[in-house]
């Protein structure tokens, strides 16, 4: 069995089924891309492996099966999600956001280690510790919703389009700290609307539109793929 | 005797029992954007308790030390009145987390209504007196004189809102309550039990509100099945001028409008003549909610409520 599993995984809203029945898979240590157009249901597959929304069909992870465990379980077995958009706490201070990202956590010494190194990762966000989120520009949110994800010391990482709204050379900084991460041997599931990026920086990737997938393969020849080249890497013919 | 130094006086008195109430409402509004009507309640059930609980000490052990009945009697009270609390969470409230907004605010009424019915029947519809445990001395200060029942109100509010404020601000799970207020979707991703931390809320406002409960028994030394209603209404009321859903906003509400009203029933007689008394003292507090509601309904110190109101 693969490290992430899901199985005819479906996700509806009222009568909209965003998501129908999908089957993905990630090794351990992989960095695997979910890339489509808008609405195709990206956000909802990553929701529903978080268990932030109710789904039908099985996800299985590191030999569990989290079919029925609500999210807070699932971030004990070693999942954090960087949601669309960021989910920064605006009225908390940058730390205190750091903090929550290791609330399950660990002991008060690896918790003090773990935020000096995300202060090493993003100086940025050291010069800010004391200011409230909502104060931050996109890129530095962008950051600390990256850092307060890896505070729980994930074994699965999962992205919702950090790129977005955010400057091109901040874009750059972002998908180098996501390979750093990577290297790290942490396991990545990324989903971005910039998929030329996506798949630069993952070794695997699934396409989906309407809900399903419609193709996979490996990140470096999806690159070359006519199909993907002009439907998703903006080339014509 | 200074007559505007004793009304400042007796409006703090009151003041921090509708602080420590108006704290329970901020913070259910605060992580649910809920109005728990039902707060007031248990208000009452906890001055009930504690007064249920002192009748039976000070007949079994006539001896017992008042310091041990008083808090004897308060840990029932506060115990009872969490457990209410969450059960009234989980029983009623979660269920219609999702629904409209005026599904759950009608439950609180019916709550509300349920419980005065319930205490009615276990305690009846006569005034009950609470009896006197300490002997009360009077002091003077600023040319006003204070009872000792009265320092003992102010002292036990401030530490409790001293506590609490530490609590929410400085420790691991005031930071999770926050964070549960701001998102409760981004606060389960960070692990948090997000129902855990919505019944941990309501049972610290339930705490709060069973002390208030006590003190206002022991300032007026009786106790009455619908004294919650009026009550819940005010400390609502000074929720909302201090701005709803901020915790420093009910304090500062709170001791607002218990010197409004303390100041204002003091100088209504001559303001209009003799033709109103001081027992309109009532008004002030619903006079406050309109002028705060149509001038300024974010309160002194609330900010962006009416996309949520
Ligand atoms: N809360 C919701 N209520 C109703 N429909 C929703 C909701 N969230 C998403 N949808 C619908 O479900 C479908 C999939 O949405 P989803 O957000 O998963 O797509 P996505 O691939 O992440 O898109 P994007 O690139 O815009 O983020 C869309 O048709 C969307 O309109
Ligand atoms: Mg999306």
């Amino acid at each position: 069995m693969s490290f992430l599993e899901t199985h005819a995984l479906g996700v509806r809203y009222g009568g909209i089924r965003a998501v129908r029945g999908v089957d993905i898979s990630v090794e351990e240590g992989e960095t695997v891309a979910l890339i489509g157009a808008n609405g195709a249901g990206k956000s909802s597959m990553l929701n529903a492996i978080a268990g932030v929304l109710p789904h039908t069909g099985r996800v299985s992870f590191d030999n569990e099966d989290l079919t029925n465990r609500p999210v807070f379980d699932r971030v004990r077995l070693g999942i954090s999600m960087v949601p669309e958009g960021r989910g920064v706490f605006g009225r908390l201070t940058v730390e205190e956001n750091l903090l929550m990202g290791a609330y399950l956590g660990n002991s008060q010494k690896d918790q003090d280690l773990d935020l000096k190194q995300m202060y090493d990762f993003f100086p940025r966000l050291k010069e800010r510790r004391r200011q409230t989120g909502g104060t931050l520009s996109g890129g530095e949110q962008q950051m600390l919703a990256i850092g307060r994800a890896l505070m729980s010391r994930p074994k699965l990482l999962l992205l919702d389009e950090p790129s977005m709204g955010l400057a091109p050379i901040m874009v750059e900084k972002i998908f180098e700290v996501i390979r750093g991460v990577s290297k790290t041997g942490v396991t990545i599931l990324l989903v971005e609307q910039n998929a030329r990026l996506a798949l630069q920086s993952s070794q695997r990737a699934y396409v989906m539109e309407s809900g399903e997938l419609s193709i996979t393969g490996e990140s470096n020849e999806l690159l070359y793929s006519p199909k993907i080249r002009s439907s998703y890497l903006g080339e014509g013919d | 005797m200074d007559i505007f130094a004793q009304q400042i006086l007796n409006g703090l008195v009151l003041g921090s029992v509708y602080a420590l109430v108006a704290l329970g409402y901020t913070m259910v509004y605060g992580i649910l954007g809920l109005i728990n009507f039902a707060h007031g309640e248990v208000v009452m059930i906890g001055a009930m308790i504690a007064l249920a609980v002192v009748s039976i000490l000070l007949s079994a052990f006539p001896e017992m030390h008042p310091l041990l009945t008083i808090l004897l009697a308060g840990v029932s009270a506060i115990l009872v009145c969490m457990a209410l609390a969450f059960l009234i969470e989980r029983l009623a409230y979660r269920p219609l987390r999702n629904a409209p907004r005026l599904a759950p605010l009608i439950t609180a009424i019916g709550i509300s209504i349920l419980l005065q019915n319930i205490a009615m029947i276990i305690w009846g519809r006569k005034y009950k007196t609470v009896p006197q445990i300490f002997p009360t001395e009077t002091f003077e200060l600023f040319g006003a004189s204070i009872t000792s029942v009265q320092i003992f109100i102010i002292t036990i509010s401030a530490v409790l809102m001293t506590g609490l404020l530490v609590i929410v601000h400085f420790t691991k799970l005031g930071r999770a309550m926050r964070a549960t207020s701001e998102s409760q979707r981004v606060a389960g991703l960070m692990g948090i039990n997000v129902n855990k931390i919505i019944s941990v809320t309501f049972m610290m406002g339930a705490g709060l509100a069973a002390v208030a409960g006590i003190l206002i028994a022991g300032n007026y030394s009786v106790v009455h099945y619908s004294m919650g209603f009026m009550l819940g209404l005010k400390a609502f009321t000074a929720a909302v001028l201090g701005g709803i859903g901020n915790l420093g906003g009910a304090v500062l509400g709170g001791l607002l409008l218990g010197l409004i009203e303390s100041i204002g029933a003091g100088y209504i007689g001559d303001l209009t003549g003799g033709f109103l008394g001081s027992h309109y003292q009532d008004v002030f507090a619903f006079v406050v909610l309109i002028v705060v509601l149509v001038f300024r309904p974010t309160g002194i110190m609330g900010e962006r409520v009416s996309e949520r109101a």
